[in-house]
Parts: structure tokens; C-alpha cells; sequence
């Protein structure tokens, strides 16, 4: 077995010579270190945290106890969804008492230095490493954007030891952080997708789904995909890859940085399995993102990771064409930073009188924001449609960014006829 | 008596009665942490409890927020007396050690051989004692496990 090897700054900080806090993250980490097999622990250079999200009160209890003990992160830290929209407390759904402690637990990563910046797409909210750069990210939508398509190298972080590595500045060096385990394994090659399909943001998800469930932990590799596609088509492949499996990075042959060619894709070894992925794969998949084909819609919810300011063009003259539907909540899910965005160009208030409501901080899968309490969500975010059903108990029907608005606008579910033929 | 060695992920010494599951779980949406039940009802031990139980598997399975359920299951007594898994779980493993650190108790986490795997049946007595060194009682066998 290997033995983990410690500098001194890291022994030191063991000791308890930095403060009771640092002491007691890097315990965590040298226990975890050594679970994982580390040899050594490596510098990082930025964190992001998702244990700002209430789960339970022995979570704020942590959180509490770091900051009692004088915890300040020593790298820059972002902080992913809360509980609660401290923008607009009023959408929260839940009891006072999960309130405050939901809060109390945001505000206890703020008192540690971490930017509160609340969102899943930190890598679009200025918090975007550079590739190569060694980070402690959690959260799997950040996790899967970092090391695919930015390059940067985290290992799969959750809960906890995420805000040990932002204490002490460290991390283990293991799984992702090392080059050798970033070599794609398996190979996924498009054939005889049309072209519309290609170029439309609805397959993305869709994709991202299959290559997840067909990988669990093994890294996957595409080719085939056009050169065209944006940075939110390849944000919501890997958001969606991570809801199926346990995919931390993929790799897409002549788009992302690891991937020129994809020889260079899998370190020049050969791929251990080769999955030919078909329109027909691909409408399987599609129906298995829903629990329902059709009916009536009662929740259109977007922003899956985070709705970016390019998602808002898009969505703003559909929108206001097309208008919800009194009867159905129209829930965008974006961060505050994005929101001073919006009402800086004058698109927030055209929005809100379309009828649409914005939420920040957080997401409708995380915390109780929907006001219906049962029925169908319709969304065309792959993380949505996979974790609705068990999170939130709603039926799910899953479309592109056109069929959510118009059927919003219908009140019951429209299909665009062409899209997947 | 029968003894074996187990890697430690997170020591300490108890011992208990074995509930062994005959598939992975994952905590999170599979054990409801006030009342140490399996609720995963697609599990074929949903409906035991847990708590004070060595409970074996063959490892941690699921979403990363399984440390959570641990560690709230740890706060609200009714974690199992320790874990053992045929495979090292890092997730289980940082809910045990947070576990420590805030309530100074955790359930110790071991790891065994397929082989010695095989030999810690459901039932048993299990005493865990210091360095991974497990003592199986052979004449024990005390059946708790819910039948569907």
C-alpha cells in the first residue's frame, strides 16, 4: 500500500499550528488522502464548494465548527447553489426553521472568504481556471466543464473535503488531478445524425445522457460532433453525462483541449470498448429523459446548469412571442451575477413581463421553489428531467428550448414535428 | 473463533451483530437517517435497520451526498457500530471521518478480501478490534434480517 507522504507546511498545519481549524481540515484530507491511495497531497490554485447546499443540520454544524475555528480559504473559492434565493427569499417554498438554517449555512461559507457567487456555472461567472490549473471543484456539472472543456484537473469532489482543500490550499494527488488517468477509454462515433439535429441544442442533453449511462466511471471520448458547437451545448453534455454516470471528463475529438485528435484523445492507446451512436440510440434516450410523452404542462423549468447570458438571447424573443400561459410557472434558474446582466441590457424586466420568474442562488431541483405541488415539468435540461421525478415528484417531459416555450404557451406539451427526423 | 485482517479507512474498535446486504447501497435516498431504516425499496434488505448493526456490503454505491446521510445518521445515533465493504468507498469513508471530527464518534470503515468476504455471514457476532483485526464468533447467530 502507499504511504502518504506529507511537507512540512502540511505537517505543520496537522499540528494544529495554523489554528484549530486548519488543523481539523487537514485531517480530513490526510485520511481521505490516504483511502484514495495518495502518495502526496498538490497545491491548488482555486476552489469551488457545494456544501453551502442545507442537507441536514450536522452540515451546518460543520460548517459552524470550521468557523469557530478561524477557517479562511487561502485559495479563490466560489460557492455553488444554496438552499434559498437570498435574492428573492419570498420563492422559498419550505418551513421558516429549514430557512434559516439553509441560510445560516450559506453564510457560514461566506465567513470562511468564499465568494458568494451561488451557481453551478461558476466556469461562466468569472470563476474559469485555466488549463492545466490543479482546482478542488465539486458539484458534477462544474466538475465535468473544468476538466473537459477548460482543461483544468480536479478530481470528483464533493461535500466536506471541498472545503478542506480550500482551507489548506491542498489536494490529493489522485484520479483526475494525474495525467495518466485522464486517457479516454471509451469511444463514442455519431453516424447519420442530420444535420438540423446536430446544430440544435436539444441533442446535447440527449447525448450526454447516453454517453453517462453507457461510461459509469470510465472516460468517454466523442466524435463526430461539428465544430460549430457553442460552450453551452458542451456545458449541458456534460451536465447530463454526470446525472447517468459517473463521468468527471469527457472528451470531444477537435473541440476540447486534450482531444486534437483522437489518437491524442485516448494517450495513443487503443479504446477499450467503441459504441456507434445512432439517431435511433439517440430517440431511445430522448424517451427515457421523460417519464411522460405528452399532457398537460403545469412547471416549465430551465437553467440546468445555470442559464448563461448567450441561453437569455435566445430565449428572450421566443419568450415574448410566445408567452406562458397564467396557469403555468415559467422558472428560469440563473446566478445574481447574470441577473445584474439581464437588467443592465433592459432584458430582466421584458422578461418578467412576459411572465417569467427568475430564480438565483439556487434551483428548483435543490430546494422547494415550485409552487404546484404535482403534475408535469417540462424542461429541456437533461439534470432536470433526470432528477424531477425522485427530487421533486414531478412528472417530466423533456423538449428543446422552442417546445418548452411554446408549450408553455399552450399550457399542454407542442411538439416541433422535424426536430429529431 | 475465527480472525482476519481488514484494511482500516477510518479505526476505532466495537463489535455487533453482522447485517450483510446482498447489494451495494447508496445512503442517499437509501437510508433514512432519523429512523436508520433501508428505504430503498428496490433493495432486497429494504425495511432493516441499521443502526447499531455491523452492517457488510460490497460497497458504497450513488451520488456524493451519501456522506451526508452518514453523518446525519452518525449525529441522530443511529449509524451502524461500523462498516465493511469488499471495496474501499472514499464517500462512506469522509462521512465516517467528519463524523469524528464533529461528534468524536464514527462507525469504523474497514475493507476485506473478496475471500474473507465470503466468510462474514449475516447474523454473526463481530468484534472489531484495534489495526483491522476482526474476530468472527463462530457459534453465534443472532437472524434479523427482514425476509420479503
Amino acid at each position: 500500500m502507499t504511504t502518504l507522504t506529507l511537507s512540512p507546511r502540511d505537517r505543520a498545519m496537522l499540528d494544529g499550528e495554523q489554528g484549530a481549524a486548519a488543523q481539523m481540515a487537514m485531517c480530513i484530507l490526510t485520511t481521505m488522502a490516504a483511502v484514495y491511495g495518495a502518495s502526496e497531497l498538490l497545491d491548488i490554485t482555486a476552489a469551488h464548494i457545494d456544501g453551502c447546499l442545507y442537507h441536514g443540520y450536522s452540515g451546518l454544524e460543520f460548517a459552524e465548527k470550521l468557523v469557530a475555528g478561524g477557517a479562511q480559504v487561502v485559495v479563490p473559492t466560489s460557492l455553488n447553489v444554496g438552499a434559498m434565493d437570498l435574492i428573492h427569499p419570498e420563492h422559498f417554498q419550505g418551513t421558516a426553521q429549514v430557512a434559516e438554517y439553509a441560510t445560516r449555512t450559506m453564510k457560514a461559507y461566506e465567513a470562511m472568504g468564499c465568494q458568494p457567487i451561488y451557481t453551478c456555472a461558476p466556469y461562466q461567472t468569472g470563476y474559469r481556471p485555466a488549463f492545466g490549473e490543479q482546482i478542488a471543484w465539486a458539484e458534477s456539472n462544474a466538475i465535468v466543464f473544468a476538466n473537459s472543456v477548460l482543461g483544468a484537473r480536479t478530481h470528483r469532489y464533493g461535500d466536506f473535503i471541498d472545503i478542506c482543500a480550500a482551507i489548506t490550499g491542498r489536494a490529493p494527488a489522485v484520479g483526475l488531478h494525474l495525467t495518466e488517468n485522464r486517457r479516454g477509454q471509451i469511444l463514442f462515433r455519431l453516424e447519420g445524425i442530420p444535420e438540423r439535429l446536430l446544430d440544435d441544442s436539444v441533442l446535447y442533453p440527449v447525448l450526454g445522457y447516453l454517453m453517462g449511462s453507457q461510461s459509469a466511471n470510465r472516460i468517454p471520448v466523442i466524435d463526430g460532433l461539428p465544430t460549430t458547437v457553442t460552450e453551452d451545448q458542451l456545458k449541458a453534455l456534460g451536465a447530463a453525462a454526470a446525472s447517468s454516470g459517473a463521468v468527471g471528463l469527457f472528451h470531444a475529438v477537435g473541440l476540447t483541449p486534450e482531444a486534437a485528435t483522437v489518437e491524442a484523445a485516448f494517450q495513443h492507446q487503443p479504446p477499450e470498448q467503441a459504441v456507434v451512436v445512432t439517431l435511433g440510440m439517440l430517440r431511445q434516450m430522448r424517451d427515457k429523459l421523460a417519464t411522460v410523452p405528452d399532457g398537460v404542462v403545469n412547471v416549465v423549468a430551465l437553467g440546468s446548469p445555470h442559464f448563461s447570458m448567450s441561453e437569455f438571447a435566445d430565449l428572450l424573443p421566443l419568450v415574448e412571442v410566445y408567452p406562458p400561459q397564467a396557469s403555468v410557472e415559467f422558472i428560469v434558474c440563473t446566478n445574481r451575477i447574470v441577473q445584474v446582466n439581464l437588467q443592465k441590457r433592459g432584458w430582466l424586466e421584458r422578461l418578467l413581463a412576459a411572465g417569467v420568474q427568475i430564480v438565483v442562488d439556487t434551483c428548483v431541483v435543490v430546494t422547494p421553489i415550485v409552487k404546484a405541488r404535482a403534475g408535469i415539468l417540462m424542461t429541456n435540461s437533461g439534470k432536470f428531467a433526470h432528477y424531477s421525478p425522485g427530487n421533486i415528484g414531478f412528472q417530466v417531459v423533456y423538449g428543446s428550448l422552442s417546445e418548452c416555450v411554446r408549450s408553455a404557451a399552450q399550457g399542454s406539451v407542442w411538439r416541433d414535428a422535424g426536430l429529431w427526423e | 473463533m475465527t480472525t482476519m485482517n481488514a484494511r482500516v479507512l477510518v479505526a476505532g474498535t466495537t463489535s455487533g451483530v453482522i447485517l450483510k446486504l446482498d447489494e451495494a447501497l447508496s445512503l442517499w435516498g437509501g437510508l433514512e437517517p432519523t429512523t436508520g431504516e433501508i428505504i430503498d425499496r428496490r433493495h432486497p434488505q429494504s425495511g432493516c435497520i441499521v443502526s447499531g448493526r455491523v452492517l457488510v456490503m460490497p460497497s458504497g454505491r450513488g451520488s456524493s451526498s451519501a456522506s451526508s446521510i452518514l453523518l446525519e445518521a452518525v449525529r441522530l445515533h443511529t449509524a451502524p457500530a461500523a462498516i465493511i465493504t469488499a471495496e474501499a468507498d472514499g464517500i462512506l469513508a469522509l462521512g465516517a471521518v467528519v463524523a469524528r471530527e464533529l461528534y468524536a464518534s464514527a462507525p469504523p470503515l474497514l475493507v476485506v478480501s473478496a475471500e474473507d468476504y465470503a466468510l462474514l455471514t449475516d447474523g454473526r457476532e463481530i468484534s472489531i478490534a484495534e489495526a483491522g483485526r476482526l474476530e468472527l464468533h463462530d457459534d453465534t447467530h443472532y437472524p434479523t434480517r427482514i425476509e420479503p
